[in-house]
């Protein structure tokens, strides 16, 4: 229970010590998965696309998603240096995989006869991908935003160790210090609760976007 | 209309699917694309909008050559109509309806008031306008589909098997439908499909394909009357045949060949007594020149056997005729409404070449449901 006290107490002392660190770990996350988005994408409509690349471009990415995530950084660090800038290009890199996939799959997953339709009616290439595939596939592509956001939340808090700041200082600070868990867990608790959060809020954005929907009911 | 000039389709591998293809096909024909599959019958339909190249020759759409065109132009100027119907899940009815429209750059009120049109004219309410693809029934669907297609008034509509997917009685009631608004908006139709009936129902003429050439291409008529070849014949099937042969067949072909007459003038007594002869209860009376006068029956001589000793007194001079050329379909009715147990046929001289009786029409019902009879007769002398 001791701890529980300490705790709220130290949470209460340094709570916008700890809302700045919350801002930040997000932004690093966000950022990433903006990053790797703007990537990640169009990447997925071309191996949609061109079937061909398709599976060199997925070997690769998930050739990535085994790299520890802290080894990375860590390579990754001798070129950018210290910093927020080495965090976002990690979880960049870590973001490439879920986006593509999901872009790849929800592409691919368009009903086909929907497609020679839209074709068939005089739809131009581009028409066809803003007013058809896109709409069609943007729920699919969500959840790779979402995925990657998730793990890019997780991600983050490893940022401390090349001195990016987020939540992980916290618990980097906790480990140092002598009885230390109150502290550890006035940084863990806010970034699972961002997960949590993150995972909530793009689950509902996904939804709002599924394509196929139902009238409204007037009657 | 639309014209197709020595079209060839070679695939990369040198395989020849569409080889020398020559058709000419009318405003407001309802054309009929069949044939087994591989035969390329969805080929040359694709050909027509571009969604598939031609190798060789061209195809005119009103006089002008489709190559010249842009092929994104030409598809907003054609209907396409496929069984997989493939409406947009993510748009309204409305959106689906009026598609074609928005690539043409519709104001919003031109659109709301096309979509509003075209619903009204396959029967379907206005509140169907704000629903998704996937709350309507599948032939409710593909009314939507036919729709989309109709929705820029162009004058040349593609279907590609269109009704293949849906149940046989709502398959039946767009067939109908379909027909009916096609009269009403004369458009030109490109209908493929596998369904033999549904061509001769469809169809002002149907294009027979096989291995990527026209094997016939005539009306529904016509096929059925002369088909081709044997192909044509195996692919119409045996039971299509002779079931149709009531729509097609004329009187000459069935009817009796030697009815029983008397000359007028001819006695009772001889009339009795060829009555006895031959077994029947009736005589048809002709004149010298056998012009059909009327007919006498036994009732009728023995009412009258007393007063009467010609047939000409007797004689019942008001009834009914068909001439050899009529359809053998009008005559049944005739016969089947009447009551009558006979018919006398008559050339356009009215002069008496037949009779259809009753049993020259179980005859033909025996034909449909077991065959003409050759095969019973081939068995028997192939056993012996």
């Amino acid at each position: 229970m001791e701890t529980m006290e300490q705790f709220i107490h130290y949470f209460s002392q340094n709570s916008d010590y700890i809302w700045t660190q919350f801002y930040r770990h997000f932004l690093m996350a966000a950022y990433g998965v903006l990053l790797a988005a703007i990537i990640s994408i169009p990447l997925g409509i071309l191996i949609a696309k061109y079937g061909k690349l398709s599976s060199w471009v997925l070997a690769f990415g998930s050739i990535i998603q085994t790299i520890p995530a802290l080894g990375a950084m860590a390579v990754i660090m001798i070129v950018l240096g210290l910093g927020t800038n080495t965090v976002i290009f990690t979880l960049m890199l870590y973001s490439i995989l879920p986006i593509t996939q999901n872009t790849y799959v929800g592409m691919k997953d368009v009903d086909h006869t929907v497609i020679e339709a839209g074709f068939a009616s005089g739809m131009t290439r581009f028409q066809l991908l803003r007013m058809v595939e896109l709409p069609l596939a943007v729920s699919v592509i969500m959840a790779g935003l979402r995925t990657a956001l998730v793990i890019g939340i997780g991600i983050g808090a490893i940022g401390a160790f090349v001195g990016a700041g987020g939540l992980g200082a916290i618990i980097l600070t906790g480990t140092n210090a002598t009885d230390g868990t109150p502290i550890i867990l006035a940084g863990a608790i806010p970034t699972a609760l961002m997960a949590i959060i993150a995972d909530l809020v793009m689950g509902w954005i996904e939804r709002k976007l599924q394509p196929v929907k139902e009238s409204k009911t007037t009657a | 209309m639309l014209e197709f000039k020595n079209v060839k389709k070679r695939y990369g591998g040198g395989k020849t699917v569409v080889s020398n293809l020559n058709l000419k096909i009318e405003k407001g024909e309802f054309v009929c694309f069949i044939g087994p599959s591989g035969c390329g019958k969805t080929t040359t339909m694709k050909m027509v909008n571009r969604l598939i190249h031609i190798s060789e020759g061209s195809i005119l759409v009103d006089g002008k050559n489709i190559k010249d065109q842009d092929p994104v132009e030409l598809r907003r100027s054609i209907g396409y109509v496929i069984q997989q119907i493939g409406l947009m899940p993510h748009m309204t009815i409305k959106e689906n309806i009026v598609l074609v429209g928005t690539l043409l750059k519709w104001s919003k009120e031109k659109k709301d008031a096309r979509a509003k049109e075209l619903l009204k004219l396959v029967g379907l309410p206005e509140e169907y306008l704000d629903k998704y693809p996937h709350e309507l029934s599948g032939g409710q669907q593909q009314r939507i589909g036919v729709l989309r297609a109709l929705a820029a008034n162009p004058p040349l509509i593609l279907m590609d098997e269109p009704f293949g997917a849906l149940d046989p009685i709502t398959r039946d009631s767009l067939q109908e439908e379909f027909k009916k608004l096609q009269k009403e908006l004369d458009k030109t139709i490109v209908f493929v499909t596998h369904d033999m009936d549904e061509a001769l129902k469809l169809g002002d003429r149907i294009v027979i394909m096989k291995d990527g050439e026209v094997v016939q291409a005539d009306t529904p008529d016509e096929i059925l009357r002369n088909p081709a070849n044997e192909f044509v014949e195996e692919f119409l099937g045996k039971d299509r045949l002779i079931q149709g042969r009531p729509d097609v067949t004329t009187v000459g072909q069935i009817m009796e060949g030697s009815p029983v007459t008397v000359q007028t003038g001819t006695t009772l007594k001889s009339a009795i007594s060829t009555m006895r002869d031959k077994h029947v209860d009736s005589l048809l009376v002709v004149d010298s020149n056998h012009v059909l006068k009327g007919f006498i029956d036994i009732e009728a001589i023995n009412l009258n056997y007393k007063k009467a000793n010609q047939v000409d007194d007797i004689m019942e001079t008001d009834f009914i005729s068909v001439s050899q050329d009529s359809l053998l379909r009008d005559t049944v009715h005739r016969i089947l409404r009447r009551g009558v147990k006979y018919v006398p046929v008559i050339d356009n001289d009215q002069k008496l070449t037949g009779i259809v009786t009753r049993a020259t029409l179980a005859n033909l019902v025996y034909d449909t449901i077991w065959g003409d009879g050759m095969e019973l007769a081939e068995a028997a002398t192939a056993t012996e």
